[in-house]
């Protein structure tokens, strides 16, 4: 097989590459039945059918991706479909936004699907003493109203010409009005797949629910069976040895093994994953932004993307919008190696050298430490020197992420561009990493306002080329790798020409768009 | 009261007194980790805010004296408290359900599988062993005694997940035999589940053998030199027959002891076992509740383990005295 460059891949279009890499006819015709037996890892003991604590591939691919059912749905080729709605209208300032629901649709209780259930679901997240990771796009509606059996209609404090898409987060479940805590007891959803067994940290099987309102679109097998594998070596085992279907997150060290086992597939995205080293831009040195171009010039980004993540990425230039993302800026000049210019921005910073912390551990991301050592070595040219912090793994994201002026983070990233700015890069909010704000760009900060309210998608596309160039240039963060979503699948087991890079695992959603071949 | 009946309740009291230490130091311990549930769950989404509500949620914001005094009241009654890994979102507002996960109802099962994949293993294991022991000493410095006690020892030097995968490799991967995948669950046919035991099983009593089959060789070559095993042998008693007629009773003592140190290892110390094997056993639980520092599961596995020590090592006690006639009568 010719190699495929990984940024020629993604120009000439994922699906023709992963349709040679995995050697499939064309148009396979999709058929009932079997059942999918896959091992996943990021199951804990603490799992539940509680949408608000999902944070990992297990319970987002059993609930999001079997169980439950959010309002809208991303496609595989990042188109934003109806789930449980079946259309929307905005008025013209993006603030007010009509869904109306589909019809017959019944949880798997035998209670019917409407409004109710709706306005009930999101009041979850912004209940009193309720913790959800996804209040913030929750408490940005001002007011929701029922305005027929089907239909409901959300008034925003500010417009959002992405609303519709926020609705798709996998935090975002519909459970039953009046049923909720039996629901997350039991899992009773509307999804594709009806729970049998659920043992947290350990195993789910779900069968297929009959008459679902997907029909004879989705949901191809007649049961699924998700085993809880956190070791990746065991994972690897249990594919090789035929017990499981499929496998996420494979280890690169035995790739090679992989690949040479003629019933395996891997399936290889780049998505929106992003590992990152923040600072923060309200201390000193890291206020100057002669000090952060410095920084930006010091890491080397191939390197980093060949020795960290084996070749499995994509260098990235500071800005956290991927190939994912709908206004991914392509063309946009990338940010290289030149520890000449590093040397040119600490001048203009008045500095000679730069004597700085690096406070990272591998709870950050995996392989953080070694990145940091890289980054070390490589930035010493240009006359910065790095001194790498090691911190403990237990208690890093409370003790070291926000706290530390330059540390390593990651972020899975988001399916729009103003999802993940209004994550990590609006002034205020929580997870502002680099407490980026007006002070460092208020360019970028009204920019971020107006392309969110802008329903016209060339002018967005102006307005988020412009501020993917801010943050190359400007940014507190340096990203220097989008890390793909790497992943195993059983010939047995077939899967559409393209999957998704939202997440791994086709958005987590195998059982619902993979069949047995 | 009979000598043995006393030694019986001694031990028990003294067993107490040990669990109570451990759980004293257990919960230092897990207090001194950096982190606490709230944090530890919450990862990058832990705001002030989010910490504050699940440590109000749970009494963390409680000084650790007054919590740890509040579940030890509730251990004397016999209740382990609740879990935190289930309890944290389950309310629908935020506001309290009163549904909660028992520390005992989330250990049970795992318990099971654990006390299963013991049982398994000790089934193989301590036939095997003796009998290895009982033929290596009979064929002592043959080739056979040799081979044994270099395969034994090899087993036991190299490290557990080495072992697992081993056996993976040539039972389960090169030879399609055995499950390499040892997922059992609860409502799963006793043959299925012995199946997928096996190689986990297989693998620990490669890790066991050594020491409870070199004990035994020791034990009955120890006595191979006293005057009545000579009298055995000039009497024309066979060489097989002086060993497991003469010789075996009085070497009991000591394998027991070993054998009872081994069980209570399958019991404690297997979690590496189950991560390569996938086997949902306490161990497994364990590991979690100490990464998410779930106190109330923490403890309740560190008395399941040290009570397994405090029983086993009484039992062994036990059966050594009732297997010694000298002290079952003492004068």
């Amino acid at each position: 097989m010719t190699r495929i460059s990984r940024r020629g891949l993604l120009t000439t279009g994922a699906a023709a590459g992963v349709l040679a890499a995995s050697g499939l006819p064309l148009r396979a015709q999709a058929k009932k039945g079997g059942r999918l037996r896959a091992g996943l890892n990021g199951a804990n003991t603490s799992d539940s059918w509680d949408g608000r604590t999902h944070s990992d591939l297990f319970m987002i691919a059993s609930a999001q991706g079997a169980v439950f059912d959010s309002l809208t749905e991303i496609k595989a080729d990042g188109t934003l479909v109806g789930e449980l709605a079946t259309d929307w209208e905005a008025s013209s300032d993006a603030k007010t936004w009509t869904f109306n629901l589909r019809q017959g649709v019944t949880f798997h209780n035998g209670k019917p699907f409407g409004a109710d259930d709706v306005l009930e679901s999101l009041q979850m997240h912004v209940a009193e003493g309720a913790k959800s990771a996804a209040k913030p796009i929750v408490s940005a509606i001002s007011e929701m109203k029922k305005t027929g059996d089907h239909q409901v209609q959300f008034t925003l404090e500010a417009g959002n010409a992405d609303f519709p898409y926020l609705l798709s987060d996998y935090h975002i479940l519909m459970y039953p009005a009046g049923q909720i805590e039996e629901a997350i007891a039991k899992g009773i959803g509307t999804g594709l797949y009806q729970v049998q067994a659920f043992e947290p940290g350990v195993r789910m099987v779900a069968t297929r629910f009959p008459n679902h309102y997907k029909g004879e679109e989705a949901g191809w097998f007649d049961e699924i069976e998700y085993i809880a594998i956190n070791d990746s070596t065991a994972r690897m085992n249990a594919l090789l040895t035929g017990q499981v279907d499929a496998i996420n997150r494979i280890d690169f060290k035995t790739e090679a093994l992989l690949r040479a086992n003629p019933m395996i597939r891997i399936q290889e995205v780049t998505g929106n994953q992003h590992y990152t080293f923040p600072m923060l831009t309200n201390v000193a040195p890291f206020n100057d932004v002669n000090v952060r171009r410095a920084l930006k010039y010091g890491v080397n980004r191939q390197e980093m993307v060949d020795k960290i993540l084996q070749g499995h990425g994509l260098a990235a230039s500071d800005t956290p919008i991927g190939p994912a993302n709908p206004y991914y800026h392509a063309e946009m000049e990338p940010l290289t190696y030149d520890p000449d210019k590093a040397k040119f921005y600490l001048k203009e910073a008045g500095l000679t050298s730069l004597d700085i912390d690096l406070n990272v551990s591998d709870a950050a991301f995996n392989g953080a430490v070694d990145a940091a050592q890289l980054y070390q070595a490589s930035a010493k040219s240009g006359g910065i020197n790095i001194n790498v912090v090691q911190e403990p793994a237990d208690g890093y994201w409370s003790n070291v992420w926000l706290k530390k002026p330059f540390c390593a983070s990651y972020f899975s990233g988001r399916a729009t561009e103003d999802w993940m700015f209004a994550t990590a890069y609006e002034a205020g909010v929580p997870w502002n990493d680099s407490q980026w704000d007006s002070e460092d760009s208020a360019r970028f900060q009204e920019l971020l306002l107006t392309a969110r309210a802008e329903l016209d998608s060339n002018k967005r596309r102006e307005q988020y080329h412009e501020m993917q160039q801010i943050l190359r240039d400007d940014g507190g963060v340096i990203i220097p790798m989008f890390a793909n979503y790497v992943q195993a699948v059983s010939n047995k087991v077939a899967s559409p020409d393209k999957v998704g890079n939202l997440w791994q695992m086709d958005n987590a959603r195998m059982a619902e768009r993979w069949w047995m071949a | 009261m009979h000598p043995v009946l006393k030694i019986i309740l001694q031990r028990l009291a003294l067993g107490l007194v040990t669990l109570f230490v451990v759980s004293i130091v257990i919960f230092t311990a897990v207090n001194m980790l950096p982190g606490d549930f709230a944090q530890a769950i919450l990862g990058q989404g832990a705001t002030p805010e989010a910490v504050d509500a699940i440590r109000r949620d749970l009494g963390l914001d409680q000084p650790p004296v007054t919590r740890y005094l509040q579940w030890l009241s509730g251990a004397l009654q016999g209740d382990l408290g609740n879990s935190f890994a289930q309890a944290n979102f389950a309310s629908f507002v935020g506001a309290d359900s009163g549904v909660r996960t028992t520390v005992a109802q989330q250990i049970a099962p795992r318990f099971e599988n654990t006390m299963f994949l013991a049982g398994v293993t000790a089934a193989i294991a301590v036939p095997f062993a003796v009998t290895l022991g009982i033929l290596a000493a009979l064929y002592r410095n043959s080739v056979f005694d040799k081979a044994a006690n270099i395969g034994t020892l090899t087993s036991i030097s190299s490290p557990e997940f080495f072992v697992a995968y081993i056996l993976i490799l040539f039972l389960a991967v090169l030879n399609p035999m055995l499950p390499s995948l040892s997922n059992i669950y609860e409502g799963m046919p006793f043959s299925e589940r012995l199946e997928k035991t096996l190689l986990p099983a297989l693998t620990l009593t490669l890790v066991v053998t050594a020491h409870m089959m070199r004990m035994t060789r020791a034990a009955i070559l120890n006595l191979m030199a006293s005057p009545y095993i000579e009298m055995a042998r000039l009497k024309g008693v066979k060489p097989i027959r002086v060993i497991v007629r003469h010789a075996l009773p009085n070497a009991l003592a000591p394998i027991i002891n070993v054998v009872a140190l081994n069980l209570a290892y399958l019991i404690t110390g297997v979690v590496v076992v189950e991560v390569v094997f996938v086997y949902p056993g306490i161990g497994q639980l364990f590991v979690d509740s100490v990464k998410i520092r779930d106190i109330p599961v923490v403890q309740a596995c560190c008395l399941i383990f040290a009570a397994a020590y405090i029983l086993l090592n009484l039992t062994a006690d036990i059966l050594s005295i009732v297997s010694n006639p000298r002290l079952r009568h003492p004068k």
